[in-house]
């Protein structure tokens, strides 16, 4: 901090001396963006932080349009999505952004966390980071859930109830804890009226707030890079480290490009596939809500079928619940878990190597899984790979330590 | 200076101000959670509703709503009555020993007030969708109709006894029931006028 008050005096103008000295303007911008020095060998898995951003943005700014035309009761909540759809001038285009971008933000979120598993980047001393990242994580599957329910469609509905009724499988507090979240006896008005508090009021305020907590703890510690070198520990005579370039304009130019690719690649979802062939938006979801039959085949969104899998794999209802909510908070442990002495994949023996690649092989069967029909070869497959995905992280603080590691370089290196 | 601060009175006072503060906090949260609790409108929606049930024929199910739930009404015949001797020996709670899945006077192979009407909540006791009647014998071999689950694969007999090595817990719950009339039911209520 005492170098950035020692430059607080090179003021291009009056004015910005005016803001500076009652707000910290010119401080924070180079703080957090033309002074924040991150390594120079970032590769493409970098891109999907600034993605999230995006997508972030993007989810903000269409909901807030949406809410504008959507009504949030049993009886109207259906018409009015079809209002939004085929009366409001562009309703369906702020719509289907707003419905392709849950399931982006998913992606990016997905793939920026397997970045982190890839070059360690949860490992000391970014565990908080890490951790607030995991706390992001848990509010976007609210965040989803409750958005979900809103359309009040058959899956709406129906998978509301199913989710719901899981909290239904704590012992004692169970019962009492289904009822506080419906607000009811079932699932009704009143409890789609509160999820769209939820949804438009609450998980927000929070994700934002996280996000923010989030970039300042990244910005305190530094960020890690594809060496899983720490670039603070050289650095030059003026400071900076050595292998690190400003955030501004060098990343930010680069991102710049990522973003645009993402946008091409978002924009052909949203015009020729917004649906993705039931992926993005379930078929069933286009009936209204019938309370009175279930839909033959129920399937959450693609985003939540891997830890579905898992709870569908368990023959019991609260075993079911146990291993479903621990799937989803195990990798939270990963810093302590993870014993390795090296960051990145790319000193790493390999032992840890294929213990990764069955986790992802196991991650995406599980989310297939998740969609199939829940009997025959379908649940035994689903056993196994439940039982790889646990052991990934159960058996790692032992794999991790006899893993042979290679020598990590002083600097960051470039391949290729 | 700090010679003169009383540590112990600081100690205190700092103790009793956060605990006040905390008691307060605790009481101004009461009414926003209770405020979370069904309403005064949504207990009251949950009256008890009559069912005509004169025109069921035999094997035939009609589905109806209590308090926002889904309750099935099913008119067994006597062969399918005779099926729940076959079931028994697959079943977690063959005998209805659950007391919170019926009231008393359902205690019994049937589950029910009379043996022909079957009155269920339609609501997997594993995570609430509604069973599907699938009321013909087979094709497995240990399957002698009754309720499917589309969303978990749990099964349920034809008194909605719960099936040994599937998901749900319980058996199916059978809802608070009289008959107001030989041809009606009142749901949600086991005596009082109607």
């Amino acid at each position: 901090m005492a170098r950035i008050e020692s430059e607080v005096g090179t003021h291009s103008n009056a004015f910005m001396k005016w803001i500076d000295d009652r707000f910290p303007f010119t401080a924070t911008m180079k703080y957090h963006v033309t002074e924040y020095y991150a390594s120079k060998n970032f590769n493409w898995w970098y891109i999907f932080g600034v993605l999230a951003m995006v997508v972030l943005v993007m989810q903000l700014l269409t909901g807030i349009f949406l809410t504008m035309n959507y009504k949030p009761a049993a009886t109207e909540a259906f018409a009015s999505v079809e209002y939004i759809m085929r009366d409001v001038e562009w309703g369906w285009l702020i719509r289907y952004m707003h419905s392709t971008g849950a399931s982006f933000f998913f992606i990016v979120v997905y793939l920026h966390m397997f970045r982190a598993m890839l070059y360690g980047s949860y490992q000391k001393p970014r565990e908080l980071i890490w951790i607030i990242g995991m706390l992001i994580f848990f509010c976007l599957f609210a965040e989803a859930f409750a958005g979900y329910l809103l359309p009040w469609g058959q899956m709406s509905y129906w998978g509301a109830q199913v989710i719901i009724s899981l909290f239904g499988a704590i012992p004692f507090v169970g019962e009492a804890l289904v009822e506080l979240i419906r607000g009811d006896y079932a699932i009704s008005d009143i409890t789609l009226n509160r999820f769209f508090a939820f949804h438009v009021i609450l998980i927000p305020l929070l994700l934002v707030g996280l996000v923010f907590v989030h970039i300042v703890a990244l910005h305190h510690v530094g960020s890690n890079n594809p060496d899983g070198v720490e670039i603070k520990d050289r650095k030059g005579p003026d400071g900076v480290p050595l292998d690190g370039i400003a955030f501004h304009p060098y990343h930010t130019s680069k991102d710049l490009v990522g973003i645009i690719v993402f946008l091409m690649i978002f924009s052909s979802v949203v015009f020729f596939a917004p649906d993705m062939g039931g992926f993005f938006l379930e078929h069933a979801n286009f009936e209204p809500a019938n309370t009175m039959a279930t839909p033959e085949h129920i399937a959450p969104v693609w985003y939540f079928t891997p830890f579905y899998a898992i709870l569908r794999a368990v023959p019991d209802k609260l075993w079911g619940a146990a291993l479903m909510a621990g799937s989803v908070l195990l990798p939270a442990f990963l810093p302590w878990l993870d014993r390795s002495r090296v960051k990145s994949i790319r000193y790493r023996g390999w032992i840890y190597k294929s213990a990764l690649g069955v986790f992802v092989v196991s991650f995406v069967m599980l989310g297939w899984l998740g969609l199939q029909p829940a009997d025959g070869i379908y649940v035994t497959l689903a056993r196994i790979f439940s039982i790889l995905y646990f052991a990934f992280f159960v058996f790692m603080p032992y794999y991790t330590t006899i893993d042979k590691t290679k020598p990590v370089p002083d600097r960051v290196v470039y391949h290729g | 200076m700090t010679d003169d601060v009383d540590r112990n009175r600081r100690h205190f006072l700092t103790v009793a101000t956060a605990v006040t503060g905390g008691a307060g906090i605790v009481a101004a949260a009461i009414p926003f959670l209770s405020s979370l609790k069904p309403s005064a409108r949504a207990q009251a929606l949950g009256a008890p509703v009559e069912v005509p049930i004169g025109s069921l024929e035999p094997g035939e199910m009609v589905r109806v709503m209590w308090r926002g739930r889904l309750v099935y009404i099913l008119r067994r015949d006597e062969e399918m009555l005779s099926r729940l001797n076959k079931t028994t020996d697959l079943l977690r709670d063959p005998d209805s020993a659950e007391v919170e899945q019926q009231p008393e006077f359902a205690v019994n192979q049937y589950r029910s007030l009379k043996p022909a009407y079957l009155v269920l909540e339609g609501s997997c006791t594993h995570l609430g969708c509604a069973p599907l009647a699938q009321f013909d014998v087979g094709p497995a071999d240990d399957w002698f109709g009754g309720f499917f689950c589309p969303c978990h694969g749990s099964r349920f007999d034809l008194a909605g006894r719960v099936y040994k090595g599937v998901p749900a817990p319980k058996n199916l719950r059978v809802p608070p029931y009289r008959f107001v009339r030989e041809d009606v039911i009142m749901i949600g209520a086991e005596s009082g006028a109607a």
